[in-house]
């Protein structure tokens, strides 16, 4: 029997605004556990939340990007359950009206568009931290509540991915579009953008949906592929013995790279959500919707298709540039100084990325202006120094952020382009290479090359390379 | 509607109450009592009201993103049942 696999996300992301929710607490990660709480965070009684406005913008934002359409009216519920890291015993969140709903998303899957149905987009308050000490046995858990009430985004998309490559996708895109709209750092590692799947079979053709199994505690993307591959080989193998799958939540074992069945959710949850009480409805008018639409920078599948079609770059250059927005408008910056696509293009997607990935740098905090890029192309287009050495001047360009100009007089690169120099040491070489010079007269076109390279090592690598090979050629000849 | 017993046993759990038989009694007949009072409301027809979810006719209160003084360490634990070094101790969390 053929299964096809039906994979549903729902996306958690804590919006990058510096204090809670609710409250004017900070929301800077990494500082001493319950040190940035007050009574409203801490859930005291008698306290009242007040909704940060910065917040709620941001989820508007983040909803209009993904396409949702937008209620006039919108409201908060209590969500209760009974959990240590929930200091009021309920969550502030949205039930029955959602900030934005009946979105899509746009995905790109080997060179094809896929549209991902967005269900809703709602707001609501993070639960605080529990950390369960290592020592063995220890019969007790500890609670920080400096997470507590920092404002999350939930993202919930309709099971509308087939397979594994549309889930990769559509993770690296909904990142990729908190990141250029700003609304979140995402930083997987500090938990700011966390993913939840569910997973059912049905058998190819069938319309009707299996039970669906949703699987927690997916730290990593990785982690949700791994799960899902795991996941699809543990349902298609209890169907095929003729099993039924149950509805189930189950946790991933990252170590073990299997998953189980979650014990506390065998009872039913039942939330018993209600409206919020505490805090005020609000209206989202036209005017505050085209406020913040003209707030939402070009996104990244859109920019894709512009420099593809544009500058007349290649599918897998372009996704290497709009991978990051700083990229992408270092790239149409530089373009705007001179008009070299395809030139810009391979100084970014390669050179830049490979510095950055070996020097472990921070894309976000390179000091080289699109004006010294662009000075560069221009130094290696007159033929002041040659290519190689350009890759010299830019491994130091991207640390120190000085001028092309500079370095290369600093370090007194320039390209030799005197006939006579070059003439010399081509005639240093010969004389100390008789063989060489043997093996390119028996036909060894290979020996040349060996020349070449012996002269531009002699000169490190700042003769001009097309006069060695040209003035060697016609001495040897 | 008809509150019964067995209700009274599903809230309790879902509040983490623990309650006796006579308890359990007391509350099917009060809680009983609640609801065929507000049942009066029954009477009035609703239809082209809207379904309200607060009391005062105010929308929108914000407040701006700018960051306030959280309390002490010591104001924080001071209700606290058990606290370890800087932080909650709470009965373990399975999973
Ligand atoms: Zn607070």
């Amino acid at each position: 029997m053929e299964y096809e696999v039906v994979v549903g996300l729902e996306t958690h992301a804590e919006l990058a605004t510096v204090t809670k929710l609710f409250c004017g607490c900070s929301t800077k990660f990494g500082i001493e556990p319950n040190t940035q709480v007050c009574p409203v965070c801490l859930g005291m009684p008698g306290v009242l939340p007040v909704m940060n406005k910065k917040a709620f913008d941001y989820a508007l934002k983040a909803a209009i990007a993904l396409n949702c359409k937008i209620d006039e009216f919108t409201n908060f519920d209590r969500k209760s359950y009974y959990y240590p890291d929930l200091p009021k015993n309920y969550q502030i969140s949205q039930n029955y009206y959602n900030l934005g709903a009946d979105g899509y998303m746009d995905i790109h899957v080997n060179g094809l568009v896929s549209r991902i149905r967005i269900h809703n987009v709602h707001l609501e308050e993070e639960a605080g931290k529990l950390i369960h000490p290592e020592e063995v046995g220890a019969d007790y858990s500890l609670v920080d509540f400096n997470r507590a009430g920092v404002p999350l985004l939930e993202i919930v998309s309709y099971p509308d991915m087939r397979n594994v490559d549309e889930v990769e996708s559509y993770m690296q895109t909904l990142k990729k579009i908190l990141l250029y709209t700003e609304v979140s750092d995402c930083k997987m590692q500090e938990g700011s953008l966390r993913f939840e799947a569910s997973i059912s079979l049905r058998k190819k053709g069938s319309e009707k949906l299996g039970n669906r199994v949703e699987i927690k505690n997916l730290n990593s993307m990785k982690s949700v592929l791994r799960a899902l591959e795991y996941e699809t080989k543990r349902q298609t193998d209890s169907l095929g013995r003729g099993e039924t799958i149950d509805r189930e939540t189950r946790l991933w074992d990252e170590v073990n790279e299997k998953s189980a069945r979650m014990r506390s959710k065998e009872e039913a949850q039942d939330y018993r959500y209600f409206p919020e009480p505490d805090l005020l409805p609000v209206l989202v008018d036209r005017k505050w919707i085209a406020e913040i639409k003209e707030t939402i920078p070009e996104l990244p599948l859109a920019k894709k298709q512009r420099f593809m079609e544009v500058f007349k770059l290649s599918d897998y250059d372009t996704s290497l540039l709009v991978e990051e927005k700083v990229l992408a408008d270092l790239f149409e910056d530089c373009i705007k100084i001179l008009d070299r696509p395809k030139v810009f293009c391979n100084w970014i997607a390669n050179d830049l990325l490979r510095e950055v990935n070996e020097k472990k740098l921070d894309i976000h905090q390179l000091p080289v202006r699109p004006k010294q890029l662009a000075a560069l192309v221009e130094m290696i287009e007159k033929g002041t120094i040659s290519s190689t050495i350009a890759k010299e001047v830019f491994s130091e360009m991207i640390l120190t952020g000085n001028d092309p100009q500079v370095i290369v007089e600093e370090k007194k690169l320039t390209q030799i382009n005197d006939e006579g120099f070059i003439g010399a040491v081509i005639a240093k070489i010969i004389s100390s290479n008789p063989s060489a010079i043997e093996d390119y007269k028996k036909g060894k076109k290979n020996a040349l090359v060996f020349l070449v390279g012996q002269v531009m090592k002699e000169t490190k690598g700042k003769a001009n390379p097309k006069m060695v090979n040209e003035l060697l050629q016609k001495k040897i000849d | 509607m008809k509150i019964k017993k067995k209700d009274i046993e599903y809230v309790a759990n879902l509040s983490r109450i623990e309650l006796s038989e006579i308890e359990k009694e007391t509350f099917v007949h009060q809680l009983n009592d609640i609801l065929s009072y507000i049942e009066k409301l029954n009477r009035l027809n609703t239809e082209t009201v809207k379904p309200m979810s607060c009391a005062i006719d105010v929308t929108n209160i914000f407040r701006e993103d700018i960051v306030e003084p959280s309390i002490s360490l010591e104001d924080t634990q001071l209700n606290a049942p058990a606290i370890k070094g800087v932080f909650f101790k709470v009965p373990k969390v399975i999973e």
